[in-house]
């Protein structure tokens, strides 16, 4: 089977020794910087991405992917342990994850969580390597008209599914993709909006911009109230769940599962959306709806298993059409172009062994977390007792250190800090970052397609409409646009988000 | 009826997006629109500030129309003193080296906590800036000098 020997590959290549130790390394050093709390995986990875560039491409993902991984089960264990949820898929978690730590069940809930992840990555990774294939097949024949009509469906998605205003998403959106238009014009070679900075002639760096506002605006959004964080930090004892509760979370991890994976491939809150989904559908099934928030085990297992599932088929997207559809592939893609690797289709008919090596320690990387997390969980908990005035300035300090690696100049730190700046008025004025970071990152493939499309249909922009992929996805763009305009889905969106306050 | 901001956040953002879009279409007027055919270096840009007005002048109007959530609180002081250590930890990093710059950025945000000593505070910057001139310099081969060309020659 063909699906066969592509893993087989993909093993050979990421089970070398090396490979496996970045992996390893990758997981460690996600989880040790995903369980401070007010650090996501965007800033995560935006941290730890200098580190990789030294190393092959492969091996470079491959420490990333992990990276990722460990981030988003470090969030979850903060959210278990102090309620603070570093990220806003495990936002949902904290609500039941808290309540059995503070009944004393801390341990189970974060054995569930690791075991709920680990069974949905198995199954994601799965279908990651089943569907890729043929979407990649589909996608080499996309021309621009068909790329610039999926990038519109992709942003409208993360308008729908950004929570909070609409308006202000799609703000943040063309906001991004005009700041995504700063630098050298690919066509004409006239520097735009750079204001005579050289530094500026290739563009605004996207880790630059990830840190800023994701790392040090949120640095400034938790000085705002600092006094209210009480840190409790519960002691883990007795990790293994019971019969009961093994009986309990079946059910929510297969549906978490299937609820996350599918959800994972929409751009926008992939993870979160599919977290929240996944409970809101366990509490509507369960015998015992009045027990969650209060230490449901289904609370915990459900939305985790959702979420890592969702993360793992954000990859489908990245991977087999070259398209980012949340900041944190984003990175990703900014990672492979610093590799000098051209995201798209062709990835995997190039360079098989890198596209199934990253495919392959996808699972590796959830055998780690799970081999990783049970033991150490100990040592986690304590990092969690560190204070965040204590904390904070070493943030500080690696985030600037590592901006200015990235092209050694301290421009880059300048443009760190006004970002950092510009991420926490956002957040103020309740102005989604992760719409307009999807932007950036699209904003000149965007402009790149619509100019090919209209350099070839001899300046006709009728040639959206009469291409018959591209027409279809412009439609489905605007029905999910038209749809989100109805009262009703309004309104069920906003209960879906509600869990959050 | 008097006219008031009901919806602070939707007011500000809409302020914001077009002092943006009219900054980037004040700078645009001097690159080449081209058409449609031969899309200039200004095309794209001015098509994208055009809608980000329109987004900002909707925001705007719909302030003073839809009732919203208040803003809460700024925080000034950790805006300006988190900002300003990026800042001094740029200017330092190769004009000092690290081991200032690392103090620099570590004195200055820490300082924005309510929380903070200046033991403790002194303490951090004294292990932050061994342990980054170590790892960073030392082990991960980045080019920063550990004392800057204002010591060295």
């Amino acid at each position: 089977m063909d699906t066969l020997s592509n893993l087989l590959l993909g093993f050979q290549t990421a089970g070398t020794f090396l490979n496996l130790g970045y992996c390893l390394v990758g997981v460690f050093l996600g989880t040790l910087i995903g369980v401070l709390p007010g650090l996501g995986p965007v800033a995560t990875i935006a941290m730890l991405l200098p580190a990789t560039f030294g190393l092959p491409p492969v091996s470079a993902l491959i420490m990333l992917s992990g990276i990722y991984y460990g981030a988003q089960y470090g969030g979850s264990t903060t959210a278990i342990l102090i309620n603070l949820p570093g990220e806003s898929s495990s936002v949902i978690t904290a609500l039941d994850g808290y309540a059995m730590a503070r009944n004393g069940r801390a341990g189970v809930a974060l054995a569930t969580a690791a075991i709920g992840s680990f069974f949905a990555g198995t199954v994601s990774t799965l279908l990651l390597a089943l569907a890729a294939p043929p979407l990649a097949q589909i996608a080499l024949k996309f021309g621009p008209p068909e790329y610039f009509s999926l990038m519109v469906l992709g942003l409208s998605a993360s308008v729908v599914l950004a929570h909070g205003s609409l308006l202000r998403a799609f703000g943040m959106i063309v906001f991004g993709l005009l700041l995504g238009v700063v630098g050298t014009d690919a066509n004409s070679a006239v520097q735009r909006f750079t204001f005579g900075i050289p530094e500026l002639a290739d563009g605004i760096g996207f880790v630059t911009v990830a840190m800023g506002m994701f790392g040090v605006g949120e640095i400034i959004r938790n000085l705002e109230n600092e006094s209210d964080r009480s840190v409790f930090v519960s002691k883990v004892t007795n990790l293994m769940p019971n019969r009961e509760d093994w009986r309990r979370i079946v059910g929510p991890i297969l549906r978490g599962t299937a609820l996350g994976s599918a959800l994972g491939i929409l751009p926008g809150g992939g993870a979160m959306l599919s977290s929240f989904a996944a409970y809101s559908v366990e509490k509507k099934i369960s015998r015992r709806p009045s027990e969650f928030g209060k230490g449901a085990i289904e609370g915990v297992a459900a939305p985790e298993s959702a979420n890592n599932a969702g993360a793992q088929t954000s990859f489908i997207p990245m991977l087999t059409l070259g398209i980012p559809s949340n900041p944190v592939m984003a990175l990703m893609i900014g990672a492979l172009i610093i590799q000098g690797i051209q995201p798209g289709p062709a990835v995997m008919t190039q360079q098989p062994a890198l596209f199934w090596g990253i495919i392959a320690s996808m699972w590796i990387g959830n055998f780690f977390l799970i081999l990783l997390n049970l033991p150490l969980v100990g040592m986690w908990a304590k990092m969690l007792t560190i204070p965040y005035h204590v904390l904070f300035p070493g943030i500080m300090v690696f985030c600037a250190i590592g901006v200015f690696s990235l092209n050694n100049t301290s421009f880059d730190v300048y443009l760190m800090a006004i970002f950092g700046l510009l991420g926490y008025v956002f957040a103020k004025l309740r102005c989604e970052p992760a719409p307009m970071l999807l932007g950036f990152i699209l904003g000149p493939m965007m402009e790149e397609n619509l100019r090919r499309s209209l350099t070839l249909s001899r300046g006709d922009p009728l040639v959206f409409v009469k291409n018959p992929i591209s027409v279809t996805m412009l439609i489905i763009a605007f029905l999910a646009l038209l749809l989100v305009l109805l009262p009703s889905f309004r309104k069920t969106r906003e209960e879906a988000f509600v869990e959050e306050d | 009826m008097r006219l008031s901001i009901r919806n602070p956040a939707d007011f500000w953002s809409g302020l914001l997006f077009v002092a943006v879009a009219s900054a980037f279409l004040w700078i645009a007027r001097n690159y080449d629109f081209g058409s449609p055919l031969r899309m200039g270096p200004s095309f794209f840009p001015v098509v994208l500030s055009v809608a980000l007005a329109g987004v900002g002048l909707i925001a705007l109007l719909r302030s003073f129309a839809v009732e919203g959530d208040k803003l809460g609180g700024f925080t000034v002081k950790g805006l300006l003193l988190v900002t300003l250590g990026s800042l001094l930890f740029g200017i330092l990093i190769e004009r000092a080296g690290i081991v200032v710059a690392v103090s620099a950025i570590t004195l200055v945000s820490a300082y924005a906590s309510v929380k903070f000593t200046w033991k403790q505070g002194l303490i951090m910057a004294a292990l932050l800036s061994v342990f980054c001139a170590l790892v960073f310099v030392y082990g991960l081969g980045v080019p920063m000098p550990i004392l800057g060309s204002w010591f060295v020659d």
